[in-house]
């Protein structure tokens, strides 16, 4: 059974057709690529699987559970967790806490064992702590624990994205141009932690990238979408290689 | 973990700080140092330190606008007097009588809470400030067309028509709420220990709350939005925590309030629009999301006014130009970083200490 298996799917805002029959099969433990020009759609794509927007055709079956139509948090819930093209971080509290919100329905507490600080508050807390220092250093970040997340560096911003993502527990990563902003080394560091991510948690991942260097490095298939649709797909030394794309999207 | 001690290190000194004054306040009042001026807006004062620690809760944490806390307040204040006066032949240990005033008063204003909440905190945007502006405004009206009697044939109620009720006291009957003259006689309980009391129970809530698993996914709500949908938060659940208990905050202190007036009406001076706006003035003064600038704000505030009674004509000037300082002292960059140096250096005092031992 694929780990994710989309048919169909498709969006329109007011008469834009942003996504058209957008269709796509994820087996379990593979690194994916969805590229294309700007607009193509891609973010679109991701924010109809996160529930952000509800599609208005089309599919979406997470292991063998169907959350066409779900609400982003019980999406969360089911197994797919993200990142934002634009950073979304808790930016008023510390990088620590923004993997230990992360972890909300990991490790939970009620809200009066947590004002009574009950013994179990003590307890979770402490697993929180470890579990979230131990997702901070897989990112290399375990020594900015304590600042707050609008003081990181721009690519360490990125990188606590994919902490708390992770920290959710998902069966499926999306990460929506993972590498932007980032200069060639960091751009390096990052496919090795996307390659580490995906051995090391076991999970399978779909990215947004423009940069070829990251897509050809780390993506094993490739969807390219080109005007909401999708205009190739397949092993990725074929899909870039494929003339069509090329004039597409590389030769733009 | 450095950081939950740095915070926890932080409220400590909040408790002491308030420790300290109640022990200089009661020194002063025991010794007579103390004028009967100063001793009359103490509960005050610890009124609208709770109402801006509920509000600061709403305001700094959740991110959402309220203009109507003194609604909150209003209810905690009627409900809580209601009950009193109810028990007041029944039960004649104050401390009791206050203790359940004050559970009933909580517990209604936490359910009116609640009642805005549902319709409010699903929807995105600033609809929180518009209606809860609008509640503020209809409590209070609807107190002042509310008649309730305990006449020897039974309670009666009666809306608009007070008069359809003929209440003799010769024989024991007695309003308990009297329209637009509100509730009478109601028992003196509050006093400055209690207020002190309330205020320390409430940051230990406050305190706890905002440094746990629901703190943080309230702040993150705050922060982000969409982001806190993304890992799982559920929204409108932790909206509605946090709006519910910062109600009922208010809500204590608006049963606070009542016990320390003989007569409780609900007039526009003190649950009106005014007093809402009061109370965000505090807790912006004081600093969004600072519980402890939230009271300072608000004793300096409300102190202030008062002791300069003598100088009228200069009063308005010496309170603007103070309000203007309080500002600049929050936000004024300059001021912003001089207080963290101040901070730093205090932590760093302390925690070498630390390392010590
Ligand atoms: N909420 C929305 N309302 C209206 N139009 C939208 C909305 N969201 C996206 N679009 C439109 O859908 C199209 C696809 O946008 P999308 O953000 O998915 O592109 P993208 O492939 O992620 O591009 P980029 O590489 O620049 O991030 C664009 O034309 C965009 O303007
Ligand atoms: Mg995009």
């Amino acid at each position: 059974m694929a780990m994710l298996e989309v048919k169909n799917l498709g969006i329109s805002f007011g008469g834009l057709r942003a996504v058209d029959e957008f269709n796509i099969k994820i087996e379990e433990g593979q690194l994916y690529g969805l590229i294309g020009p700007n607009g193509a759609g891609k973010t679109t794509v991701f924010n109809m699987l996160t529930g952000v927007y509800t599609p208005t055709d089309g599919s979406i079956v997470l292991d063998g559970q169907n959350i066409t139509g779900k609400k982003t948090v019980e999406i969360n819930k089911a197994g797919i967790a993200r990142t934002f093209q634009n950073i979304r971080l808790f930016t008023e509290q510390t990088v620590i806490d923004n993997v230990k919100i992360g972890l909300h329905n990991e490790k939970q507490y009620s809200m009066l064992t947590g004002i009574l600080r009950l013994p179990k508050y003590k307890k979770i807390e402490k697993e929180m702590d470890e579990k979230a220092l131990e997702l901070l250093k897989v990112f290399d970040l375990d020594g900015e624990a304590d600042l707050l997340a609008k003081n990181l560096p721009y690519g360490k911003q990125r990188k606590l994205e994919i902490a708390r993502a992770l920290a959710t527990n998902p069966k499926l990563l999306l990460l929506d141009e993972p590498a932007a902003g980032m200069n060639p080394n960091e751009t390096e560091e990052l496919m090795k932690t996307i390659r580490f991510v995906r051995d090391h948690f076991k999970m399978t991942v779909l990215l947004i990238e423009h940069d070829m260097k990251l897509v050809s490095g780390i993506c094993e298939e490739l969807t390219v979408l080109n005007f909401g649709q999708v205009l190739c797909q397949g092993k990725t030394m074929d899909v870039l290689s494929n003339p069509e794309v090329i004039k597409a999207y590389i030769g733009d | 973990m450095k950081n939950l001690k740095k915070s926890s290190k932080d409220h400590l000194i909040t408790y002491g700080i308030l420790l300290l004054v109640y022990i200089v306040a009661e020194i002063l009042i025991k010794t007579g140092n103390m004028s009967s001026l100063m001793q009359g807006i103490l509960v005050p004062v610890c009124v609208y330190s709770l109402v801006a620690i509920g509000l600061n809760l709403c305001v700094g944490y959740l991110g959402e606008l309220s203009l109507g806390h003194a609604g909150f307040m209003c209810v905690g204040a009627f409900c809580g007097a209601y009950t009193t006066k109810m028990l007041q032949g029944t039960i004649n240990n104050e401390i009791l009588l206050f203790t359940i005033a004050l559970v009933v008063g909580v517990i209604m204003a936490a359910l009116f809470g609640f009642l805005v909440g549902i319709p409010v905190l699903r929807l995105k945007g600033d609809y929180l400030a518009i209606v809860t502006l609008a509640f503020g405004e209809i409590i209070k009206n609807i107190i002042n067309v509310l008649y309730i009697a305990k006449c020897s044939d039974g309670m009666k109620v009666a809306i608009t028509d007070g008069g359809a009720i003929e209440v003799d006291e010769a024989i024991g009957e007695m309003w308990l709420v009297n329209g637009a003259k509100g509730i009478n006689r109601i028992p003196h309980l509050s006093n400055f220990t209690i207020g002190m009391i309330l205020i320390f129970v409430a940051l230990f809530v406050v305190f706890h709350l905002v440094d746990s698993r629901s703190g943080r996914a309230i702040m993150a709500i705050r922060d982000n939005r969409i982001a806190a949908e993304s890992v799982g938060i559920n929204i409108t659940k932790y909206k509605m925590m946090a709006f519910v208990i910062s109600a009922a905050i208010a809500g204590a202190g608006g049963v606070l309030y009542a016990h320390n007036l003989s007569t409780l009406t609900a007039t526009p001076t003190n649950f009106g629009y005014n007093m809402s706006i009061m109370i965000l003035v505090f807790v912006v003064l004081g600093g969004m999301g600072s519980f402890r600038g939230s009271i300072i704000a608000a004793t300096i505030l409300t102190i202030l006014p008062e002791g300069l009674r003598g100088l009228a004509d200069y009063r308005m000037l010496i309170y603007s130009v103070l309000l203007i300082s309080m500002m600049l002292f929050n936000w004024a960059p300059a001021a912003v970083n001089w207080k963290k140096k101040v901070m730093a250096s205090i932590n760093n005092k302390t925690s070498k200490k630390g390392q010590v031992e």
